[in-house]
Parts: structure tokens; sequence; C-alpha cells
């Protein structure tokens, strides 16, 4: 059997997610670096047409696992399903989107095979003397990259986080790829999770999606008071402010103000960042800003990678001088 | 209610981290503190156990000074502490490492079992599910509320974009747990002085090595991750910096 690579796609409703794309996009530089066959597997309840758009993009097949019991997610039903798949068709490599829904079942497939998965990896290359297959993740919350290998037979599992390959690069195929309806057998009793629909909690009041200034703070504005000269910077600007996770936690601004893998994800203008070290989950949501100003008194700090404007220094220094200087060039204007 | 927490000691969020000689690991001369989602998955079990009785046990394992998290969570008021103790245990993957809890607890019969959602030095989001594989037990992960139920636990997880969803499921089960699921205790000075009788199990690596393996992936290097992008950097003092960065916003930003 020549060898594969499978992509597990993820759809919700029958609509497939962004992540799906780009981790299709991974699948075919995988493929062209090795020379293995790009497959993919799309999970759930009539998903038919999920299948025949997914068929679009250059691949070898794609399989439809399609039903009843996979139609509300359950980590259960999904690792089940996908072990069954994996087993008959004995791919050499699986990978995923890092998405909550596959953090939440992908161990447990991987595990239920007595392999292994390298979660949230970024990046992929093929070391050219020595063959190895080097996935890239970050560790110590962005402060380092790790390249890290497989030591186990196939297959091997990987996850891919959000925005590390572009999904717009997912080449079309020449002619439709074939789409094959893969049964899968769930007995009764595996399922043991009942999960209810999703839901929102109270609508929120701010869509930091539509601002076009940002003004972020996190653990570095150390204390709730202090968030006023952030507030104050933000009003000077005529923008919003928004928080890292810790400070929604300490219930400093409100949930709705959060931006990161849990929170919103924007992509304005501006985005200041004050006193925010750049942890993963932060820069997922912000990172697709036109220019980041990162202001941080932590010369190491994560989010100066990917910062346009790096100030390494105290905030409640140079934050309200600069809020005075924004205003004095707005009364100009 | 019998609750394991799985807690880990980390590099503290700020410490300068420096790499080792070799570029596979980072020096380990630097301040080390609880994993935060960890403390979280603590307080919500001690928040169990006041209203439905019964024990909270917490679990760790890595070198003599990850101690240090075991002792905080007696002191905040867990009953018991077991200490997976050996230097090896910190290069373990996530697989091996649950492997070795599962050893470790294999005489005690929990009814839940809690881990902070992940870790902020490997950040695997692994070692807890593949914990409930290794038990046979239900799962859920990003755990945002807890309440019993007649047949088992009424959950709240987190999704994506703004999102919820509550799941029944039964017990035993492990729940992986989001930051900000409570508001955190500080221990108390009679929480500090009651823990140092509290027992302590010290498990040593022979006593779980039969349960382990070689590790199933390797970090064939670690290091400062390369720039994508070119990065101005703005000095001077705060008065000459604000000025400079207005300076970009209207010029180059044109955001003002």
């Amino acid at each position: 059997m020549a060898d594969t690579i499978l992509v597990v796609v993820e759809q919700q409703q029958g609509k497939l997610n962004r992540a799906s794309w780009e981790t299709i996009a991974a699948g075919q530089t995988i493929a062209a670096a090795t020379g293995w066959a790009l497959e993919a597997a799309v999970v759930g309840a009539s998903i038919g047409e999920v299948a025949v758009e997914v068929a679009g993009k250059k691949l070898a097949k794609v399989y439809a696992i399609d039903a009843v019991v996979l139609g509300a997610y359950t980590p259960d039903a999904f690792a089940v399903a996908l072990k069954q798949l994996v087993e008959a068709i004995q791919p050499k490599l699986v990978i995923m989107p890092h998405t909550y829904q596959v953090r939440d079942f992908a161990p447990k497939l991987a595990a239920s095979l007595g392999r292994s998965l390298i979660s949230d990896c970024i990046a992929f290359r093929k070391d050219d003397t020595s063959g190895q297959l080097l996935f890239t993740r970050q560790m110590f919350q962005g402060k380092f990259a790790a390249d890290v290998t497989f030591q186990s037979e196939a297959p091997w599992f990987a996850t891919f986080q959000n925005g590390s390959f572009r999904g717009d690069h997912a080449e079309d195929g020449a002619a439709p790829a074939p789409v094959e309806a893969f049964a899968v057998t769930i007995a009764d009793g595996v399922v043991r999770n009942k999960p209810e629909a999703w839901f929102k909690e109270a609508k929120a009041a701010v869509d930091l999606t539509q601002a076009e200034i940002i003004v972020a703070i996190g653990r570095g504005i150390k204390e709730e008071k202090n968030i006023a000269i952030a507030q104050a910077l933000a009003d000077a600007l005529g923008g919003e402010v928004a928080a890292s996770r810790p400070i929604c936690d300490n219930g400093w601004l409100p949930m709705d103000r959060q931006v990161g893998s849990s929170g919103q994800t924007v992509a304005p203008k501006v985005y200041i960042a004050l006193g925010i070290s750049g942890a993963i989950q932060h820069v997922v949501g912000m990172k697709g800003a036109r220019a980041i100003i990162a202001i941080n008194k932590d010369a190491e700090a994560p989010i100066f990678e990917i910062a346009d404007y790096a100030v390494v220094g105290n905030l409640f220094d140079i934050v309200p001088p600069l809020t005075e200087e924004v205003k004095k060039a707005r009364a100009g204007a | 209610m019998k609750i394991l927490v799985c807690m880990k000691q980390v590099p503290q969020k700020d410490a300068p981290l420096k790499l080792n000689e070799a570029g596979t690991w980072i020096r380990e001369e630097v301040s080390y503190e609880v994993n935060e989602p960890d403390a979280y998955a603590l307080e919500e079990a001690l928040r169990q156990k006041e209203k439905h009785t019964g024990e909270v046990v917490v679990i760790t394992s890595g070198p003599a000074r990850s101690q240090q998290v075991l002792r905080e969570a007696l002191a905040k008021g867990a009953d018991r502490a077991i200490h997976l103790e050996d230097d090896a245990f910190v290069g373990l993957d996530a697989f091996n490492t649950a492997k070795a809890f599962a050893a470790a607890i294999k005489d005690e019969q929990f009814d839940l079992i809690f881990t902070g959602l992940q870790s902020d030095d490997y950040g695997f989001a692994q070692t807890g599910v593949i914990l409930a594989e290794l038990l046979g037990w239900a799962h859920a992960t990003i755990i945002m509320q807890i309440e019993k139920t007649e047949a088992g636990i009424r959950v709240k997880r987190e999704l994506e974009a703004g999102y919820f969803q509550y799941v029944d499921m039964p017990t035993p089960a492990v729940l992986t747990i989001q930051s900000g699921i409570n508001k955190l205790r500080y221990a108390t000075l009679i929480g500090i002085k009651n823990a140092k009788n509290k027992p302590m199990r010290k498990v040593a690596m022979a006593e779980v090595a039969s349960a382990i393996g070689p590790n199933l992936q390797k970090i064939e290097r670690l290091y400062v991750p390369q720039k994508s992008k070119q990065t101005q950097l703005l000095e001077g003092s705060p008065g000459e910096i604000a000025k400079k960065l207005v300076d970009k916003l209207r010029n180059e930003l044109r955001a003002i």
C-alpha cells in the first residue's frame, strides 16, 4: 500500500471551518515534500455536500464517515470512528486542525492506537540530509520553538495551529477527487457524554471585530485601577479596550473584551499591546492586525516577535505621555 | 466525591529562560510556580469537596523542587499528595506522563480527575485526555462549570468564538479545567501549618518504570523562534517615545 497522509477536516452543521482549508494546505505541503498521497476524511451526519466540497481540492480521495451518532460531536464517537478508518487505511500521517474539538478527541484517538500526537504545530519541514520529518511547535508560551520528531511506528498524528498555513493556498484538483463512504460501527454504550446545543452567554456589548484601533492590556497592567490608563489612550485614539485572558479571568474586564483563542479574533488597523507577553492563545486572536505596537518591559516577551513597532519599557511611564501626545495631535489635525 | 488533581510546576511566567548547551531544553536554574490552569483545577476540586464532602488528592511528577506545588495545594486544603519524584519525569512525553500517573494511582478509586487544560511549558494539552483513555473513563475538556447530578455530572464546556455547551456525563471522569472557572483562594497561615502534617506519598521512577516506555516523540532542537517580521525598535525617554509613536500612528499607519 502506498504511503498516505490523511487530513481530518472539521465541519459544524455542514459548514467547514477555515482551519480545515489550512490543514488541507498543510497536507499538500507535506505531500509535496514526502511524495506521499494525500487523502481527506469528513466526519459527521449528513455530510455528503461537505465531502463533495472537500473533493474539489487536490486530493487522492475523500472518505465520508456519515452516521447519525456522529451528528452531535462527542469524543467517544469521533475517536472510535476515526480509529476504525485509520486501522482500515493505515496512513503514515494523520493531520488535523488544532481546534477545541480536535484537542478534545485527538489525544484519545492517538492513545487508543498506542501512538503519539504532536499537538499545536506551526510548521513542517523535511530535513534533506537525515530525511527526518520535523514538526515545529511553540513551547514555553511562545518563548521558544521546538523541532519535534516521531519516534514510533506509523501512524503518526499531528495538529496544526490556526493560521500556520494559508487556507487560500489549498490547491484545487484538476478533477474532483473520488468520495468514498466509509461505514463505521459504533456500538450502543460507546458514547458516554450527552452534549447539548451550543449557546452564547449574554450578547456581547462590544464587537471588537469592528474596531479600527484596539488598545489591549495583559498582566503587565498589574491592577484593575490601572485599566483607566489604557482606556484613556483608547479614548484618545477613538479605539476600544481589549485584554488577554487573565484580565478577564480576574473579572477586571468583561469576557466580551477578550482577544484570543477563547475570545474574539480581531484584525484592526492598529493593535496596541500593553504589558501583553504574547502567549500563543492570545496571539492567534490578533496576529491578523495590520500593525502591531507592543509596549512591554520584558525585552524577551514573544509579543515582540510579531510586533511592527516595539517599545521595551514600562507602560506606566510611556502610556500617559503617549495619550497626551495623541490628544495634541488630534486637536491640531 | 473523591477527586484527584494533576498539577505541574512550570517556570515562572516572566522568568528569563535560557537554552541549555545542547539546545534541547532550558537551563533549570530558574524560578518556578504552579501551572496556572492547574491552580484553577485545584480550586475547583476544593470547592466541589466543600459542597459534597469527600477528599482532594494532588499529584505531580518531577524533581524534588516540584514538591512545592503539592505543599501549596495541601496548604490550600488538599488532603494528601502523591509525588512521582525523579528528574527524568521532566522529559516524559504526554503519553508517558499519563501512563506514569495511571500506574501510581492504580490502587485508588477516584470519582473525578482534574487537570489544567494545558501546561505553560510543553503546552501539549493532552495528558488529561490520554489519562482518561488509559483508565477507560469518559472525559471532557476546557471546563468552565461542574455540577453533580444523580447520574454523574453536568459540565459546561468552553467552545470557540464565545460559545459554550452543557454536557451530561457519567463518573468516573477526567475533566480538563479552563483558567477563570473560579476565583483562586490564598493559603491561610493555619493551612500552611497544617500542611506539614498531611500525607505525602513518594513514588520512585522504579515503581512506575514498567508502565512506561520510550517516548514516542522527541524534541530534536529547542531554539528562539526566527522573527518573520521587521520590527522597528523605538527608544528614548518616555516623552520621546510618545512623540515617535504618534509620528508612526499619523504618518505610517494613518490612524490619527
